[in-house]
């Protein structure tokens, strides 16, 4: 009996079609309609963080002083002629400053997630390549990192290089953004890290060393590939966060030079009128929680459809 | 629960009838078996599946998996399915505890009769206490078929304690005469360790005792040895087999490996594309195929008289779709003999020479084409 | 275990020595000092207390005094006997005076104020836990239904307010607006109801986080092998999920913990703030402004020293709920 166990008929191989890792990705991601809503959003706050200036009905620093005094010096309330949300006590347009506020949102996704990959891919490349004494260490560093309390970093950085030209760069914006991606990268270190490691140890890459696959191909075709569906989806889902805490030193008031306006200063800012002229805090709240809302579905929604894990469950 | 005292004494009393049906021995021993079960239309027997349909509603359609399946197993009595991957086989064990994953799956129709019971017609509380107590399960995978959180002992004595009413320390003792009866040594000791410490033999063993905790009537193994080293597949195969015959335990064993088959049953079921292609005893269809799909399954095997150059024989094609299967014989795209009459109606099971032995093939009924 | 332990509390150490020398350093480059943020001294004046506090000496020397008393520089501390203000250093448990309120030390700040922040954090993350991880189980059980909807709801809820928003609006809709709860609770330690506003503040995020994970992690365990094996041995529906699942469903929640109690304990300064709550968390950034390098200092260390700490639980927690993790 034993001799003839190994009788698989060759029919039996299955033959699934299939158009690849990210077609078949791809399709997933289009099923899936939360990721889809949150994909239409990120496109639309990228469309209005480009071309806000040109499409705001205001410059978000002009202050309309005739209609605040008309108002008796306070701010007008949403739906004011001229003014579509209003405006806060300085006659400002709240929906210009929206726009505008969407402009340092998306530039904090995109500098916080750049200097993220910048510094904790090949961190965590170097780490699982290099392994022994370079692993330790590096992940010893990760350690440190890993324990500062980053609201603290991100504020004594942003306070002591202030008055460079660094700290003057993007009204200031820039770096406040770096300084939250110099928190942020640990993650991503230790995420490409574990992934290569496990990759190098998988059977399709053991396979391809047997059959003398050169190891620059390996890296390329294999391990590379196989690392950047986990990579980009930590991407998505980190920009909420990056989005948060930006909008939270905001709220403090660390960041953005004024007139310059983020949502969390335009939250703190209307915070003192809550009560009487409430849209002041409700539409920057909106405007953060549809940001943190349409990147998480997305993220979600790419985890889902490039996760090797459900494949074929669906 | 409806289940009477006598039917429940019922095993015994077949197995004690019966001692040539527990022992694979000879091809005249199973014969006889096989002539006894059929002369004896008062010896219930355990299970009777008829006309079972199992299908999967899926975005692309509905997936017919197992199509009007009917099959009889006796008290004691081992019965193999065997069939390609995505035949239905494995689906057709979960429909008889009732465990397609649903959704998408379904059982749609059909009866199983399993020792007087209505298995379809149970509450899921009733079907509870079946499953584990009445029916134990051997999964494919040992690797991730025992819960990775839990020590074995518990994963064991679980069973126990709900179906015989146990108190944890009997649960317990249970559990360590089990481990000792499948072979795992110093069982008191391993009692507390989790399934990562056990190889993938031991593992299965661990199986094998949870599926028997509660010393069930009938025994699915659902592809048992497939994941595991050829060396340590016979093991499990003996003890699976030295264990049903001591407890009277009637198995059916899921195999795509007619090796297996041969070696373990008494009769084989085999199926193709959701239904039944050929069924009668062990010698009958390994002898005397009356069905192409199983001349087919019996050329791929390699054999040791083969040249070495010799390529591994194979069936053309691949299964047909089981989203929309057509009116034709299921088997008739694949198939070196097919005619205009298997393209556009299917043949019924009908019998072949042999006890129960039964074809579904026009050309080798009575009066076909095929010799 | 004991001994990966042992190694693990050690390796705190050289974590919180390498926090301590950036952060010293970060703080010495802000430009300013102590006592430039008042009205404008003589610079007379300014002399005589950086000499008082010992801020004329050079950063490395100032650091060797904040560490403890390895007084390398002699010189530095018999220069004026009487006016030096001498303290014993982090390692004889002296975090050094206050240079913003010069009647306290760092101690009495930060012993008024931490138990009221460690117990903020620690409702809030406990009601994280038991709010978070049943409406992740519910949800994947009812997958699809109404339940399941209404936990992805809270979720949504919790992703997308942050800390400040929420505090904000509890603290003006049910305070000020509603009148349910006192706006600025004087008394944090008899009146229980001064803390609800705050926790809930806090925990949402939280919530939201353990909800979405436990859920996703429920739907994945349902379709595991051993799950089936368990339905194969007549297991009850209950026991299904509560022995069966909910254990291994946690393993991947674990992993978030440590990343959210590192949330509420950087989150927990804005609460403070909005609510005025008496904890240390509003000197976490009132102590920079202000040049206060002995709260910067001890800030950093204890909130470096708890997430640090946390950590360590978390992955020990992790250990305990997956058998198959060992360490050595």
């Amino acid at each position: 009996m034993a001799n003839r166990t190994e009788t698989l008929p060759a029919a039996t191989v299955e033959v699934r079609r299939s158009s690849g890792l990210w077609g078949d990705a791809f399709r997933r991601l289009r099923r899936n309609r939360l990721a889809i809503v949150g994909g239409v959003l990120v496109i639309l706050f990228v469309f209005i963080a480009i071309f806000g200036p040109y499409l705001a009905p205001w410059p978000y620093d002009y202050q309309d002083l005739d209609a605040v005094l008309a108002n008796g010096g306070l701010p007008l309330p949403a739906f004011s002629p001229g003014h579509f949300l209003g405006t806060d006590e300085l006659g400002r347009d709240l929906l210009s400053r929206l726009m505008d506020g969407a402009r340092i949102s998306m530039t904090v996704a995109l500098v916080v997630q750049f200097v993220v990959l910048v510094i904790g891919m090949p961190v965590g490349a170097a780490a699982a390549w290099f392994g022994g004494r370079t692993d330790s260490w590096l992940m010893r560093l990760t350690d440190v990192i890993y324990a500062y309390p980053d609201l603290l970093f991100i504020i004594l950085l942003s306070v002591a290089l202030k008055e460079t030209v660094f700290g003057k760069a993007l009204d200031g914006l820039l770096l406040v953004f770096v300084a939250i991606g110099l928190t942020s990268w640990v993650t991503m270190a230790r995420l490409v890290r574990g992934q290569l490691l496990s990759l190098k140890e998988t059977e399709f890459v053991e396979a391809a060393q047997a059959i003398g696959v050169p190891s620059k191909k390996i890296i390329s075709k294999h391990l590379l590939p196989n690392a950047l569906g986990p990579v980009i989806v930590a991407v998505t889902l980190g920009i909420p966060g990056a989005i948060l805490a930006e909008a939270t030193l905001a709220f403090i008031s660390i960041g953005a030079t004024p007139p310059r306006a983020s949502w969390g200063s335009l939250v703190a800012d209307g915070q003192p009128w809550l009560r009487s002229f409430p849209h002041l805090v409700i539409f920057p709240a909106l405007a953060i929680a549809t940001a943190l809302i349409s990147f998480t579905f997305l993220g979600d929604g790419l985890r889902d459809a490039l996760d090797p894990k459900l494949k074929g469950k669906q | 629960m409806t289940l009477s005292e006598e039917s429940a004494q019922a095993p015994s009393v077949v197995v004690e009838d019966l001692p040539d049906s527990v022992e694979v021995a000879t091809e005249e021993g199973r014969r006889m078996a096989a002539q006894l079960h059929d002369k004896q239309p008062h010896a219930k027997r355990l299970l009777e599946v008829r006309n079972l349909t199992t299908q999967f509603f899926t975005r692309e359609g509905v997936v017919h998996a197992v199509d009007e399946v009917s099959f009889d197993l006796d008290y004691g009595e081992t019965l193999g399915l065997v069939g390609e991957s995505g035949c239905g086989k494995s689906v057709t064990a979960l429909s008889l505890v009732r465990l397609v994953p649903s959704p998408p799956g379904r059982i749609v129709s059909g009866q199983i009769i399993f020792d007087g019971v209505d298995i379809l017609k149970l509450s899921n509380a009733e079907m509870r206490l079946m499953r584990g107590k009445k029916i134990g399960f051997i999964f494919q995978d040992p690797m991730t078929s025992l819960n990775p959180t839990l020590p074995i002992g518990f994963q064991i004595s679980e069973s126990a304690k709900l179906h015989l009413n146990l108190s944890r320390r009997a649960a317990d003792d249970r559990a360590v005469e089990l481990l000792s009866k499948v072979g795992i040594p110093r069982a008191r000791d391993r009692m507390k360790d989790y399934p990562h410490q056990f190889s993938g033999g031991m593992r299965q063993r661990v199986m094998i005792a949870i599926a028997l905790a509660c010393d069930p009537m009938l025994l699915l193994a659902d592809e048992p040895t497939t994941a595991l080293d050829v060396t340590i597949q016979a093991q499990i195969l003996d003890l699976i087999r030295s264990l049903s015959e001591e407890f009277g335990t009637a198995v059916i064993l899921i195999t795509h490996d007619l090796g297996i088959a041969a070696g373990m049953c008494h009769r084989v079921n085999v199926m193709y594309a959701g239904r039944i292609a050929e069924t009668g005893l062990v010698d009958d269809v390994f002898e005397h195929a009356r069905h192409p799909y199983s001349w087919g399954l019996m050329d791929s095997l390699p054999r040791l008289t083969d040249a070495r150059s010799a390529r591994l024989r194979t069936i053309e094609g691949l299964p047909p779709d089981l989203l929309d299967p057509g009116p034709e014989c299921r088997f008739s795209p694949r198939c070196h003999y097919v005619t205009d009459r298997c393209r556009t109606a299917e043949p019924e099971l009908s019998s072949r020479e042999g006890e129960g032995h039964l074809a579904r093939c026009f050309g080798t009924e009575p009066g076909g084409w095929i010799a | 275990m004991g001994a990966y332990l042992i190694r693990r509390v050690l390796w705190i150490i050289p974590v919180l020595f390498v926090v301590s020398i950036i952060t010293f350093s970060l703080m010495h480059a802000v430009p300013g000092g102590p006592w430039s943020k008042e009205k404008k001294l003589p610079p007379s004046v300014i002399e005589h207390l950086d000499q008082k506090y010992n801020l004329d000496e050079p950063v490395f020397i100032q650091y060797l005094n904040w560490v403890g008393p390895l007084q390398f520089d002699e010189g530095a501390l018999q220069r004026d006997e009487a006016d030096n203000l001498v303290f014993g250093g982090l390692l004889a448990g002296d975090l050094g005076p206050s240079y913003k309120y010069l009647d306290r030390s760092v101690n009495d700040i930060v012993a008024d104020g931490i138990w009221v922040t460690v117990q903020l954090g620690l409702m809030s993350f406990i009601l994280s836990v038991i709010v978070g991880i049943p409406l992740g189980v519910i949800a994947a059980l009812r997958h699809n239904g109404i339940p399941d909807y209404a936990a992805t709801f809270v979720s949504i809820i919790g992703i997308a307010t942050p800390t400040f928003v929420a505090s904000i609006l509890l603290l003006v809709v049910f305070s000020i607006a509603l009148g349910w709860f006192q706006p600025n609770s004087l008394d944090w330690r008899t009146d229980p109801s001064s803390w609800v506003l705050p926790v809930i503040a806090l925990s949402l995020f939280p919530i939201a986080q353990i909800a979405r994970y436990t859920r996703a992690s429920m739907l994945e365990v349902t379709r595991r092998d051993y799950v089936r094996t368990a339905h194969s041995k007549g297991v009850k529906e209950g026991s299904v999920v509560v022995v069966h699942m909910i254990r291994n469903a946690l393993i991947p929640v674990v992993t978030i913990l440590g990343p959210l109690l590192a949330f509420l304990i950087t989150g927990s300064f804005i609460t403070e703030f909005i609510f005025s709550v008496p904890g240390i968390g509003r000197y976490y950034v009132t102590s920079i402004g202000q040049r206060d390098y002995g709260v910067i200092m001890a800030m950093t260390m204890l909130y470096a020293a708890a997430i640090a700490i946390m950590n360590l639980v978390v992955d020990v927690l992790y250990a305990y709920i997956d058998p198959r993790i060992r360490y050595s």
